[in-house]
């Protein structure tokens, strides 16, 4: 049902219209908090603003709020309004979704933590450079997967899944890269083992941001894709362009 | 999947040359349960009296096609249609118990069909009490009015009444349509329980009930078979849009 997405006013309830919508808008701001709180995150660190990063943290209760307050709303449409077929799937995905959300918003919130005890320590430790680099590309990620939550498109949701790979390599090469600062200079340590939890925590935001991209795919297909790979991800999509390096990783579920 | 224990072949039906039914095909499997779905006037009631051939007799109705039934065309000259009714028992949406006690509702379709021994017709009146999950609640009334019963009891005395002749199939028109949602319950687990036994075809308009009760989804719309399916799948997943819009409650 690709041409669903005036559908949610086409319910024959106008209420039951408002709620779909409702919820759907709801999580769009709320990605868009989340989507503050880690370019907020990031750049708190790379820039050592500890305002900023106190700023970024207190966002966090907001989003935590928002997950309970839609996730509050979904229960209660499956309770009175026992959805079927796309808006089942929509509900199930939303639910889903704000979950995801918030745990990138936590993940955000423990970069920031991360860049206050960096500043309060007085070191400037290696590997910004690597954090800079990772984050644009979650961030980037984040925004797209948003986009296409709002657009229901579902090329860009693959595009989002796949960019995960791409983190996922970043993150293993920075870790190397980390290991060898420390080696070299092992007065380094606990300021650089600061920069490697960042890394851990973006590593993280992707695969969440991977997953609402599975959300989504979800919610328009009707497939469920989680644990599944690349490859057998565009087969569920019939997308038949050649395949690339990522497309066929045998890794990537 | 399950052997098909009716085969509905291209069947088409109008009534004074109005289209009721339009080239209908469709396999209903042995020992499941398939519900049929769809908007009032779509022709659900008129398909399950097809296949009981309570058409027949109704004037301008023009039928065209094949049932079969254990591959047994029922719409062939020689078959017995007292035979076909029989084997096919049928609950309509408001309980009909006939004005005498609940004992002679439960055996009145075997001393129709000439059994006269009392104690073979007690047994079958508890083996069908019991099947309908009705004979605890009147096992010491048996002698009472069986209008006397309320309207969840009366609904389940039918469902023992077409028991008792031992069909292989049972259709059910609405049966809890009007009921209060313990009744209806009661009724719906009925269900899912007489499938070990029967072959069932359940129309309602209750699609969560739809959801709930039967194995196989087909959903018809004036007078079509729009789509049928696995019904985990017609409810999570339907191919086409008509059948989304239905079962979402959307203008179509």
């Amino acid at each position: 049902m690709h041409d669903a997405m005036e559908g949610f006013s086409r319910h024959i309830s106008q209420q039951f219209n408002h709620e779909l919508e409702g919820i759907r808008t709801e999580m769009l701001a709320m990605g868009g908090i989340v989507e503050r709180q880690v370019h907020d995150a990031i750049t708190a660190l790379t820039k050592n603003d500890i305002q900023l990063a106190e700023e970024s943290k207190r966002l966090d209760q907001q989003t935590n709020q928002m997950e309970l307050s839609i996730d509050d709303q979904c229960t209660k449409m499956i309770a009175i309004r026992q959805p079927t077929a796309s808006d089942l799937r929509l509900i199930v995905s939303i639910s889903r979704s704000v979950s995801d959300l918030e745990r990138i918003g936590d993940e955000a919130s423990r970069i920031c933590k991360h860049a206050i005890d960096i500043y309060n320590s007085g070191e400037n430790p290696k590997g910004y450079h690597e954090a800079r680099h990772i984050g644009a590309l979650v961030s980037g990620m984040i925004n797209d997967v948003l986009t296409a939550f709002a657009r229901r498109d579902l090329a860009m949701a693959y595009r989002v899944a796949k960019q995960d790979i791409r983190v996922d390599t970043e993150y293993r090469t920075a870790m190397r890269t980390l290991v060898t600062y420390m080696m070299e200079d092992p007065a380094s340590i606990s300021g650089v083992l600061n920069v490697m939890w960042v890394l851990r925590s973006l590593e993280r935001i992707g695969d969440h941001a991977r997953n609402l991209a599975e959300h989504l795919i979800y919610q328009v297909s009707g497939t469920d894709v989680r644990h599944q790979t690349l490859k057998s991800i565009k087969q569920t999509l019939r997308d038949d362009s050649p395949d690339d390096e990522d497309d066929l990783n045998p890794n990537s579920e | 999947m399950t052997p098909a224990k009716i085969e509905i072949e291209n069947l088409s039906l109008t009534f004074a040359d109005r289209q009721v039914l339009n080239q209908i095909n469709l396999n209903i499997p042995a020992n499941q349960v398939t519900a049929l779905i769809g908007a009032s006037g779509c022709g659900k009631s008129t398909l399950l009296k097809c296949i009981n051939r309570l058409n027949d007799l109704k004037p301008q109705c023009d039928i065209d096609g094949a049932i079969r039934i254990d591959h047994e065309d029922i719409y062939q000259k020689s078959y017995d249609v007292t035979d076909l009714r029989r084997k096919v028992g049928m609950v309509f949406q408001v309980p009909n118990p006939f004005p005498t006690s609940i004992y002679e509702n439960v055996v009145f379709g075997l001393k129709l069909l000439g059994v006269r021994k009392r104690h073979h017709l007690h047994e079958a009146a508890e083996k069908s009490l019991r099947q309908a999950a009705l004979w605890d609640e009147v096992k010491d009334q048996l002698n009472q009015n069986a209008l006397q019963l309320s309207g969840g009891q009366q609904q389940r005395l039918v469902i023992a009444r077409a028991l008792a002749v031992e069909p292989n199939i049972l259709m059910l028109d609405e049966p809890a349509s009007a009921l209060d949602p313990i009744s209806t319950l009661k009724i719906e687990e009925l269900i899912t329980e007489l499938k070990q036994t029967y072959t069932i075809l359940l129309v309602t308009h209750n699609m969560h009930q739809a959801a709930r009760v039967s194995d196989f989804t087909a959903f018809l719309d004036q007078g079509r078979i729009m789509e049928t399916g696995q019904t985990r799948d017609i409810f999570t997943n339907p191919r086409r849009k008509a059948t989304e819009d239905y079962i979402t409650g959307r203008y179509a």
